[in-house]
Protein backbone atom coordinates (compact mmCIF):
# COMPACT_ATOMS: atom_id res chain seq x y z
CA UNK A 1 0.00 0.00 0.00
CA UNK A 2 2.96 2.36 -0.09
CA UNK A 3 3.93 2.48 -3.77
CA UNK A 4 2.61 5.77 -5.16
CA UNK A 5 0.57 5.42 -8.34
CA UNK A 6 -0.33 9.10 -8.57
CA UNK A 7 2.04 11.89 -7.52
CA UNK A 8 0.79 15.41 -8.19
CA UNK A 9 2.56 18.57 -7.13
CA UNK A 10 0.93 21.99 -7.52
CA UNK A 11 -1.24 20.45 -10.24
CA UNK A 12 -3.22 23.18 -12.01
CA UNK A 13 -5.52 23.45 -14.97
CA UNK A 14 -6.93 26.59 -16.51
CA UNK A 15 -9.89 26.99 -18.88
CA UNK A 16 -9.65 30.48 -20.32
CA UNK A 17 -9.32 32.86 -17.36
CA UNK A 18 -10.71 30.37 -14.82
CA UNK A 19 -8.57 27.98 -12.83
CA UNK A 20 -10.51 24.69 -12.67
CA UNK A 21 -7.74 23.19 -10.52
CA UNK A 22 -5.26 25.27 -8.55
CA UNK A 23 -2.01 24.08 -6.95
CA UNK A 24 -3.22 20.64 -5.95
CA UNK A 25 -0.80 18.33 -4.12
CA UNK A 26 -1.85 14.70 -4.08
CA UNK A 27 -0.42 11.22 -3.66
CA UNK A 28 -2.45 8.05 -4.16
CA UNK A 29 -0.91 4.68 -3.40
CA UNK A 30 -1.29 1.35 -5.13
CA UNK A 31 -4.44 -0.57 -4.25
CA UNK A 32 -5.92 2.41 -2.43
CA UNK A 33 -9.55 3.46 -2.81
CA UNK A 34 -9.47 7.24 -3.00
CA UNK A 35 -12.51 9.50 -2.96
CA UNK A 36 -12.87 12.97 -4.48
CA UNK A 37 -15.81 15.04 -3.31
CA UNK A 38 -16.92 18.57 -4.01
CA UNK A 39 -19.80 20.61 -5.34
CA UNK A 40 -20.69 21.10 -8.99
CA UNK A 41 -17.83 22.77 -10.86
CA UNK A 42 -15.35 22.16 -8.05
CA UNK A 43 -12.86 20.39 -10.37
CA UNK A 44 -13.56 16.69 -9.72
CA UNK A 45 -14.11 15.73 -13.35
CA UNK A 46 -11.21 17.90 -14.50
CA UNK A 47 -8.91 16.15 -12.03
CA UNK A 48 -10.04 12.68 -13.18
CA UNK A 49 -9.59 13.65 -16.82
CA UNK A 50 -6.07 14.94 -16.17
CA UNK A 51 -5.20 11.74 -14.32
CA UNK A 52 -6.50 9.68 -17.25
CA UNK A 53 -4.35 11.79 -19.66
CA UNK A 54 -7.51 12.80 -21.57
CA UNK A 55 -6.76 16.40 -20.62
CA UNK A 56 -3.31 17.99 -20.26
CA UNK A 57 -2.44 19.98 -17.16
CA UNK A 58 -1.62 23.69 -17.43
CA UNK A 59 0.96 23.82 -14.64
CA UNK A 60 2.53 21.65 -11.97
CA UNK A 61 4.13 18.24 -11.78
CA UNK A 62 2.38 14.91 -12.34
CA UNK A 63 3.64 11.34 -12.34
CA UNK A 64 1.37 8.35 -12.88
CA UNK A 65 2.96 4.95 -12.28
CA UNK A 66 6.16 7.01 -11.95
CA UNK A 67 5.81 8.15 -15.56
CA UNK A 68 5.41 11.59 -17.11
CA UNK A 69 2.00 11.93 -18.84
CA UNK A 70 3.51 14.23 -21.48
CA UNK A 71 6.14 11.82 -22.74
CA UNK A 72 4.73 8.41 -21.73
CA UNK A 73 1.03 8.94 -22.28
CA UNK A 74 0.46 5.66 -24.15
CA UNK A 75 2.08 3.60 -21.39
CA UNK A 76 -0.09 5.27 -18.75
CA UNK A 77 -3.24 4.82 -20.85
CA UNK A 78 -2.53 1.10 -21.26
CA UNK A 79 -2.66 0.70 -17.46
CA UNK A 80 -5.55 2.99 -16.61
CA UNK A 81 -9.25 3.27 -17.44
CA UNK A 82 -11.67 6.16 -17.13
CA UNK A 83 -15.40 5.84 -16.54
CA UNK A 84 -16.74 9.29 -17.31
CA UNK A 85 -20.21 10.78 -17.70
CA UNK A 86 -20.22 9.62 -21.33
CA UNK A 87 -20.15 5.82 -21.61
CA UNK A 88 -17.95 5.72 -24.79
CA UNK A 89 -20.12 3.06 -26.41
CA UNK A 90 -21.57 2.65 -29.89
CA UNK A 91 -25.33 3.17 -29.81
CA UNK A 92 -26.07 1.02 -32.87
CA UNK A 93 -24.21 -2.06 -31.59
CA UNK A 94 -25.28 -4.52 -28.92
CA UNK A 95 -23.64 -4.60 -25.50
CA UNK A 96 -21.63 -7.74 -26.32
CA UNK A 97 -20.45 -6.28 -29.62
CA UNK A 98 -19.34 -3.12 -27.81
CA UNK A 99 -17.41 -5.10 -25.20
CA UNK A 100 -15.82 -7.43 -27.75
CA UNK A 101 -14.56 -4.38 -29.65
CA UNK A 102 -13.00 -2.93 -26.48
CA UNK A 103 -11.35 -6.28 -25.67
CA UNK A 104 -9.95 -6.58 -29.20
CA UNK A 105 -8.70 -2.98 -29.23
CA UNK A 106 -7.03 -3.58 -25.86
CA UNK A 107 -5.36 -6.70 -27.27
CA UNK A 108 -7.35 -9.12 -25.14
CA UNK A 109 -9.51 -12.14 -25.85
CA UNK A 110 -13.18 -11.16 -26.28
CA UNK A 111 -15.15 -12.11 -23.13
CA UNK A 112 -18.37 -10.14 -23.40
CA UNK A 113 -20.67 -12.62 -21.63
CA UNK A 114 -18.31 -12.83 -18.62
CA UNK A 115 -18.14 -9.03 -18.37
CA UNK A 116 -21.90 -8.57 -18.77
CA UNK A 117 -22.47 -11.17 -16.09
CA UNK A 118 -20.12 -9.28 -13.76
CA UNK A 119 -22.27 -6.13 -14.01
CA UNK A 120 -25.63 -7.92 -13.82
CA UNK A 121 -26.58 -7.58 -17.48
CA UNK A 122 -27.70 -10.38 -19.75
CA UNK A 123 -26.56 -10.94 -23.34
CA UNK A 124 -29.09 -9.17 -25.57
CA UNK A 125 -29.01 -8.71 -29.35
CA UNK A 126 -30.69 -5.28 -29.39
CA UNK A 127 -28.66 -2.08 -29.83
CA UNK A 128 -27.51 -0.14 -26.79
CA UNK A 129 -29.64 2.79 -28.02
CA UNK A 130 -32.64 1.06 -26.44
CA UNK A 131 -31.02 0.59 -23.01
CA UNK A 132 -32.12 2.51 -19.93
CA UNK A 133 -29.72 4.97 -18.26
CA UNK A 134 -28.94 2.46 -15.51
CA UNK A 135 -28.19 -0.34 -17.97
CA UNK A 136 -25.88 1.97 -19.89
CA UNK A 137 -24.06 2.77 -16.66
CA UNK A 138 -23.61 -0.94 -15.97
CA UNK A 139 -22.32 -1.41 -19.51
CA UNK A 140 -19.86 1.44 -18.95
CA UNK A 141 -18.60 -0.44 -15.87
CA UNK A 142 -18.22 -3.60 -17.96
CA UNK A 143 -16.24 -1.54 -20.48
CA UNK A 144 -13.93 -0.39 -17.69
CA UNK A 145 -13.45 -3.99 -16.47
CA UNK A 146 -12.69 -5.09 -20.05
CA UNK A 147 -9.56 -2.96 -19.97
CA UNK A 148 -8.20 -4.77 -16.85
CA UNK A 149 -6.86 -1.48 -15.45
CA UNK A 150 -4.25 -0.99 -12.74
CA UNK A 151 -5.75 2.45 -12.13
CA UNK A 152 -9.53 2.90 -12.34
CA UNK A 153 -10.77 6.50 -12.51
CA UNK A 154 -14.52 6.58 -11.93
CA UNK A 155 -16.69 9.68 -12.20
CA UNK A 156 -19.99 9.37 -10.30
CA UNK A 157 -20.05 5.57 -9.96
CA UNK A 158 -23.54 5.57 -8.41
CA UNK A 159 -25.16 7.89 -10.93
CA UNK A 160 -28.30 6.52 -12.70
CA UNK A 161 -28.15 3.24 -10.78
CA UNK A 162 -30.85 1.59 -8.64
CA UNK A 163 -30.13 0.48 -5.03
CA UNK A 164 -29.11 -2.94 -6.29
CA UNK A 165 -26.71 -1.18 -8.64
CA UNK A 166 -25.19 0.73 -5.70
CA UNK A 167 -24.29 -2.58 -4.05
CA UNK A 168 -22.93 -3.89 -7.33
CA UNK A 169 -20.66 -0.83 -7.69
CA UNK A 170 -19.37 -1.27 -4.11
CA UNK A 171 -18.68 -4.93 -4.79
CA UNK A 172 -16.92 -4.18 -8.09
CA UNK A 173 -14.70 -1.55 -6.50
CA UNK A 174 -13.83 -3.90 -3.62
CA UNK A 175 -12.89 -6.57 -6.15
CA UNK A 176 -10.81 -4.16 -8.22
CA UNK A 177 -8.98 -2.96 -5.13
CA UNK A 178 -8.43 -6.50 -3.85
CA UNK A 179 -6.82 -7.32 -7.19
CA UNK A 180 -4.26 -4.53 -6.69
CA UNK A 181 -6.08 -1.92 -8.78
CA UNK A 182 -6.00 1.65 -7.49
CA UNK A 183 -9.49 3.16 -7.52
CA UNK A 184 -10.00 6.92 -7.66
CA UNK A 185 -13.63 7.97 -7.73
CA UNK A 186 -15.59 11.18 -7.60
CA UNK A 187 -19.03 11.05 -6.03
CA UNK A 188 -21.80 13.21 -4.63
CA UNK A 189 -22.97 10.37 -2.38
CA UNK A 190 -20.43 11.46 0.20
CA UNK A 191 -21.52 9.29 3.14
CA UNK A 192 -21.84 6.08 1.16
CA UNK A 193 -18.60 6.56 -0.78
CA UNK A 194 -16.63 7.66 2.31
CA UNK A 195 -17.46 4.38 4.07
CA UNK A 196 -15.78 2.45 1.29
CA UNK A 197 -12.65 4.53 0.68
CA UNK A 198 -9.46 4.90 2.70
CA UNK A 199 -8.69 8.55 1.96
CA UNK A 200 -10.54 11.48 0.47
CA UNK A 201 -9.99 14.88 -1.08
CA UNK A 202 -12.52 17.69 -0.76
CA UNK A 203 -12.40 20.23 -3.55
CA UNK A 204 -13.91 23.68 -3.71
CA UNK A 205 -13.40 25.95 -6.73
CA UNK A 206 -10.45 23.82 -7.82
CA UNK A 207 -8.64 24.04 -4.49
CA UNK A 208 -8.07 21.39 -1.87
CA UNK A 209 -10.10 22.03 1.32
CA UNK A 210 -9.53 18.66 2.96
CA UNK A 211 -7.18 15.76 2.35
CA UNK A 212 -7.17 12.92 4.82
CA UNK A 213 -9.05 9.87 6.07
CA UNK A 214 -12.26 9.32 4.09
CA UNK A 215 -14.22 8.68 7.26
CA UNK A 216 -13.90 12.37 8.18
CA UNK A 217 -14.76 13.85 4.79
CA UNK A 218 -18.58 13.93 5.32
CA UNK A 219 -18.01 16.22 8.30
CA UNK A 220 -15.61 18.42 6.33
CA UNK A 221 -18.15 18.54 3.49
CA UNK A 222 -20.95 19.63 5.83
CA UNK A 223 -18.76 22.26 7.47
CA UNK A 224 -17.80 23.66 4.11
CA UNK A 225 -21.28 23.72 2.58
CA UNK A 226 -23.70 24.19 5.46
CA UNK A 227 -21.63 25.84 8.14
CA UNK A 228 -20.50 23.93 11.24
CA UNK A 229 -23.08 21.43 12.48
CA UNK B 1 -2.79 -3.70 -37.46
CA UNK B 2 -5.35 -5.60 -35.33
CA UNK B 3 -6.73 -2.29 -34.09
CA UNK B 4 -7.13 -1.04 -37.66
CA UNK B 5 -9.07 -4.16 -38.75
CA UNK B 6 -11.24 -4.01 -35.61
CA UNK B 7 -12.18 -0.39 -36.35
CA UNK B 8 -12.83 -1.16 -40.02
CA UNK B 9 -15.06 -4.13 -39.12
CA UNK B 10 -16.86 -2.04 -36.48
CA UNK B 11 -17.56 0.80 -38.93
CA UNK B 12 -18.83 -1.57 -41.61
CA UNK B 13 -21.06 -3.33 -39.08
CA UNK B 14 -22.56 -0.07 -37.77
CA UNK B 15 -23.25 1.18 -41.31
CA UNK B 16 -24.82 -2.17 -42.21
CA UNK B 17 -27.03 -2.01 -39.10
CA UNK B 18 -28.28 1.42 -40.14
CA UNK B 19 -28.62 0.49 -43.82
CA UNK B 20 -31.53 2.86 -44.30
CA UNK B 21 -28.88 5.59 -44.36
CA UNK B 22 -26.82 4.02 -47.15
CA UNK B 23 -30.06 3.29 -49.04
CA UNK B 24 -31.06 6.95 -48.64
CA UNK B 25 -27.68 8.09 -49.96
CA UNK B 26 -28.02 5.77 -52.97
CA UNK B 27 -31.44 7.29 -53.71
CA UNK B 28 -29.94 10.77 -53.41
CA UNK B 29 -27.19 9.85 -55.91
CA UNK B 30 -29.81 8.51 -58.35
CA UNK B 31 -31.87 11.70 -57.95
CA UNK B 32 -28.83 13.86 -58.70
CA UNK B 33 -28.15 11.94 -61.91
CA UNK B 34 -31.77 12.39 -62.93
CA UNK B 35 -31.53 16.12 -62.24
CA UNK B 36 -28.40 16.38 -64.39
CA UNK B 37 -30.21 14.54 -67.20
CA UNK B 38 -33.24 16.84 -66.97
CA UNK B 39 -31.08 19.97 -66.72
CA UNK B 40 -29.05 19.15 -69.86
CA UNK B 41 -32.08 18.05 -71.85
CA UNK B 42 -32.47 15.45 -74.61
CA UNK B 43 -29.13 16.18 -76.35
CA UNK B 44 -27.71 12.61 -76.36
CA UNK B 45 -24.29 13.73 -77.58
CA UNK B 46 -23.91 16.25 -74.76
CA UNK B 47 -25.11 13.76 -72.14
CA UNK B 48 -22.70 11.08 -73.35
CA UNK B 49 -19.77 13.48 -73.52
CA UNK B 50 -20.28 14.68 -69.94
CA UNK B 51 -21.51 11.42 -68.40
CA UNK B 52 -18.33 10.87 -66.39
CA UNK B 53 -18.59 14.36 -64.88
CA UNK B 54 -22.20 13.76 -63.82
CA UNK B 55 -21.31 10.43 -62.22
CA UNK B 56 -18.39 11.88 -60.25
CA UNK B 57 -20.30 15.00 -59.21
CA UNK B 58 -23.06 12.83 -57.76
CA UNK B 59 -20.45 10.67 -55.97
CA UNK B 60 -18.77 13.78 -54.51
CA UNK B 61 -22.08 15.25 -53.33
CA UNK B 62 -23.25 12.03 -51.72
CA UNK B 63 -19.82 11.41 -50.17
CA UNK B 64 -19.92 14.59 -48.11
CA UNK B 65 -23.07 13.34 -46.38
CA UNK B 66 -21.53 9.90 -45.87
CA UNK B 67 -18.31 11.39 -44.50
CA UNK B 68 -20.14 13.79 -42.19
CA UNK B 69 -21.81 10.78 -40.55
CA UNK B 70 -18.55 8.88 -40.28
CA UNK B 71 -17.36 10.52 -37.05
CA UNK B 72 -20.81 11.26 -35.68
CA UNK B 73 -20.97 7.82 -34.08
CA UNK B 74 -17.57 8.43 -32.45
CA UNK B 75 -18.70 11.72 -30.90
CA UNK B 76 -22.19 10.63 -29.86
CA UNK B 77 -21.07 9.19 -26.52
CA UNK B 78 -17.38 10.11 -26.63
CA UNK B 79 -16.36 6.78 -28.13
CA UNK B 80 -13.41 8.46 -29.89
CA UNK B 81 -11.91 9.56 -26.58
CA UNK B 82 -12.69 6.13 -25.18
CA UNK B 83 -10.70 4.53 -27.98
CA UNK B 84 -7.74 6.89 -27.54
CA UNK B 85 -7.63 6.09 -23.81
CA UNK B 86 -7.57 2.29 -24.34
CA UNK B 87 -5.10 3.26 -26.02
CA UNK B 88 -5.82 2.82 -29.73
CA UNK B 89 -3.22 4.34 -32.02
CA UNK B 90 -4.63 7.40 -33.83
CA UNK B 91 -3.35 6.16 -37.19
CA UNK B 92 -5.32 2.91 -36.73
CA UNK B 93 -8.49 4.97 -36.13
CA UNK B 94 -7.84 7.08 -39.22
CA UNK B 95 -6.98 4.27 -41.62
CA UNK B 96 -9.78 2.04 -40.30
CA UNK B 97 -12.35 4.75 -40.85
CA UNK B 98 -10.87 5.91 -44.18
CA UNK B 99 -10.95 2.34 -45.53
CA UNK B 100 -14.56 1.90 -44.42
CA UNK B 101 -15.48 5.22 -46.07
CA UNK B 102 -13.68 4.18 -49.28
CA UNK B 103 -15.67 0.94 -49.38
CA UNK B 104 -19.05 2.64 -48.88
CA UNK B 105 -18.21 5.35 -51.43
CA UNK B 106 -17.23 2.62 -53.88
CA UNK B 107 -20.56 0.87 -53.32
CA UNK B 108 -22.41 4.14 -53.94
CA UNK B 109 -20.33 4.82 -57.08
CA UNK B 110 -21.07 1.32 -58.40
CA UNK B 111 -24.76 1.89 -57.69
CA UNK B 112 -24.77 5.00 -59.90
CA UNK B 113 -23.25 3.17 -62.90
CA UNK B 114 -26.33 1.35 -64.27
CA UNK B 115 -28.31 4.58 -63.92
CA UNK B 116 -25.60 6.48 -65.82
CA UNK B 117 -25.58 3.74 -68.50
CA UNK B 118 -29.34 4.17 -69.00
CA UNK B 119 -29.49 7.97 -68.76
CA UNK B 120 -26.22 9.00 -70.41
CA UNK B 121 -25.22 5.89 -72.37
CA UNK B 122 -22.04 5.66 -70.30
CA UNK B 123 -19.96 2.77 -71.61
CA UNK B 124 -17.68 1.40 -68.91
CA UNK B 125 -17.31 -1.98 -70.66
CA UNK B 126 -14.46 -0.90 -72.97
CA UNK B 127 -11.75 -1.25 -70.35
CA UNK B 128 -13.29 -2.86 -67.23
CA UNK B 129 -9.95 -3.17 -65.44
CA UNK B 130 -8.97 0.44 -66.03
CA UNK B 131 -12.48 1.62 -65.16
CA UNK B 132 -12.42 -0.35 -61.88
CA UNK B 133 -9.03 1.18 -61.05
CA UNK B 134 -10.40 4.71 -61.62
CA UNK B 135 -13.40 3.99 -59.39
CA UNK B 136 -11.25 2.64 -56.54
CA UNK B 137 -8.60 5.37 -56.81
CA UNK B 138 -11.19 8.13 -57.21
CA UNK B 139 -13.16 7.04 -54.15
CA UNK B 140 -10.00 6.44 -52.09
CA UNK B 141 -8.62 9.84 -53.12
CA UNK B 142 -11.70 11.52 -51.67
CA UNK B 143 -12.10 9.25 -48.64
CA UNK B 144 -8.69 10.05 -47.13
CA UNK B 145 -9.00 13.86 -46.93
CA UNK B 146 -12.73 13.44 -46.29
CA UNK B 147 -12.10 11.27 -43.24
CA UNK B 148 -9.54 13.75 -41.93
CA UNK B 149 -11.90 16.71 -42.25
CA UNK B 150 -14.82 14.68 -40.95
CA UNK B 151 -12.78 14.02 -37.80
CA UNK B 152 -11.72 17.65 -37.50
CA UNK B 153 -15.25 19.04 -37.92
CA UNK B 154 -17.10 16.31 -36.02
CA UNK B 155 -17.71 18.44 -32.92
CA UNK B 156 -18.87 21.50 -34.89
CA UNK B 157 -22.58 22.30 -34.92
CA UNK B 158 -22.19 23.44 -38.54
CA UNK B 159 -20.35 20.32 -39.70
CA UNK B 160 -22.73 19.66 -42.62
CA UNK B 161 -21.76 23.08 -43.99
CA UNK B 162 -18.08 23.17 -43.02
CA UNK B 163 -17.16 19.75 -44.37
CA UNK B 164 -17.90 20.46 -48.06
CA UNK B 165 -16.46 23.99 -47.77
CA UNK B 166 -13.16 22.56 -46.50
CA UNK B 167 -13.16 19.35 -48.52
CA UNK B 168 -14.18 20.41 -52.03
CA UNK B 169 -11.12 22.59 -52.77
CA UNK B 170 -8.86 19.76 -51.62
CA UNK B 171 -10.46 17.05 -53.79
CA UNK B 172 -10.55 19.11 -57.00
CA UNK B 173 -7.43 17.35 -58.41
CA UNK B 174 -8.89 13.91 -57.58
CA UNK B 175 -12.25 14.75 -59.17
CA UNK B 176 -10.55 16.23 -62.23
CA UNK B 177 -8.31 13.19 -62.74
CA UNK B 178 -11.22 10.79 -62.12
CA UNK B 179 -13.50 12.55 -64.60
CA UNK B 180 -10.77 12.74 -67.25
CA UNK B 181 -9.75 9.09 -66.86
CA UNK B 182 -13.38 7.89 -66.85
CA UNK B 183 -14.16 9.96 -69.92
CA UNK B 184 -11.17 8.60 -71.83
CA UNK B 185 -11.90 5.00 -70.85
CA UNK B 186 -15.60 5.28 -71.80
CA UNK B 187 -15.43 7.48 -74.92
CA UNK B 188 -12.19 6.31 -76.49
CA UNK B 189 -8.55 7.06 -75.79
CA UNK B 190 -6.70 7.37 -79.10
CA UNK B 191 -3.66 9.08 -77.54
CA UNK B 192 -3.38 6.69 -74.58
CA UNK B 193 -3.82 9.44 -71.99
CA UNK B 194 -5.89 7.41 -69.54
CA UNK B 195 -2.77 5.76 -68.10
CA UNK B 196 -1.31 9.17 -67.32
CA UNK B 197 -4.48 10.24 -65.48
CA UNK B 198 -4.42 6.94 -63.57
CA UNK B 199 -0.84 7.78 -62.61
CA UNK B 200 -2.02 11.15 -61.32
CA UNK B 201 -4.68 9.39 -59.22
CA UNK B 202 -2.09 6.99 -57.79
CA UNK B 203 0.19 9.92 -56.89
CA UNK B 204 -2.68 11.86 -55.28
CA UNK B 205 -3.68 8.82 -53.26
CA UNK B 206 -0.12 8.29 -52.03
CA UNK B 207 0.03 11.93 -50.97
CA UNK B 208 -3.39 12.05 -49.29
CA UNK B 209 -3.22 8.69 -47.52
CA UNK B 210 0.22 9.41 -46.05
CA UNK B 211 -0.28 13.09 -45.19
CA UNK B 212 -3.84 12.78 -43.84
CA UNK B 213 -2.90 9.81 -41.62
CA UNK B 214 0.00 11.80 -40.20
CA UNK B 215 -2.09 14.96 -39.66
CA UNK B 216 -4.99 13.06 -38.08
CA UNK B 217 -2.65 11.46 -35.54
CA UNK B 218 -1.17 14.86 -34.72
CA UNK B 219 -4.51 16.63 -34.37
CA UNK B 220 -6.52 13.99 -32.53
CA UNK B 221 -3.88 13.25 -29.93
CA UNK B 222 -3.24 16.89 -28.95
Amino acid sequence: MSTPVIEAEALSRRFGQRWALARLDLTVNQGEKFLIVGGNGSGKTTLLRILSTALPRSLGGLKIFGKDPDSERQTIRAQSALLSHQPAIYEDLSSSENLDIVCKLAGQTPRASELLNAVGLSVRPDPVRFYSAGMRKRLAFARLLAQRPALALIDEPYGQLDPEGFDLVDDLMDRLSAGGCTVVMASHLVDRAAERCERALLLEAGQSRYLGPAVDVPKAWRVLHKGSQ
Amino acid sequence: MNQLWTILAKDLRIEWRTKTRIFGLACYAATLLLLFAFAVGPDRRMLEAHASAYVWMSVVSVSTLLLAQSFHQEIESDALEGMLLIPVKPWAIFYGKALANTLWMLILAIFTLPIAVVLFELNPGGSPLGFSAVLVLGCAGMAAPGSLYSGLTARLASQQLMLPVLLFPLVVPTVLASVKATNLLCNGDPMGQATAWLGVLVALNLLYWSLCGFLFAKVVDE
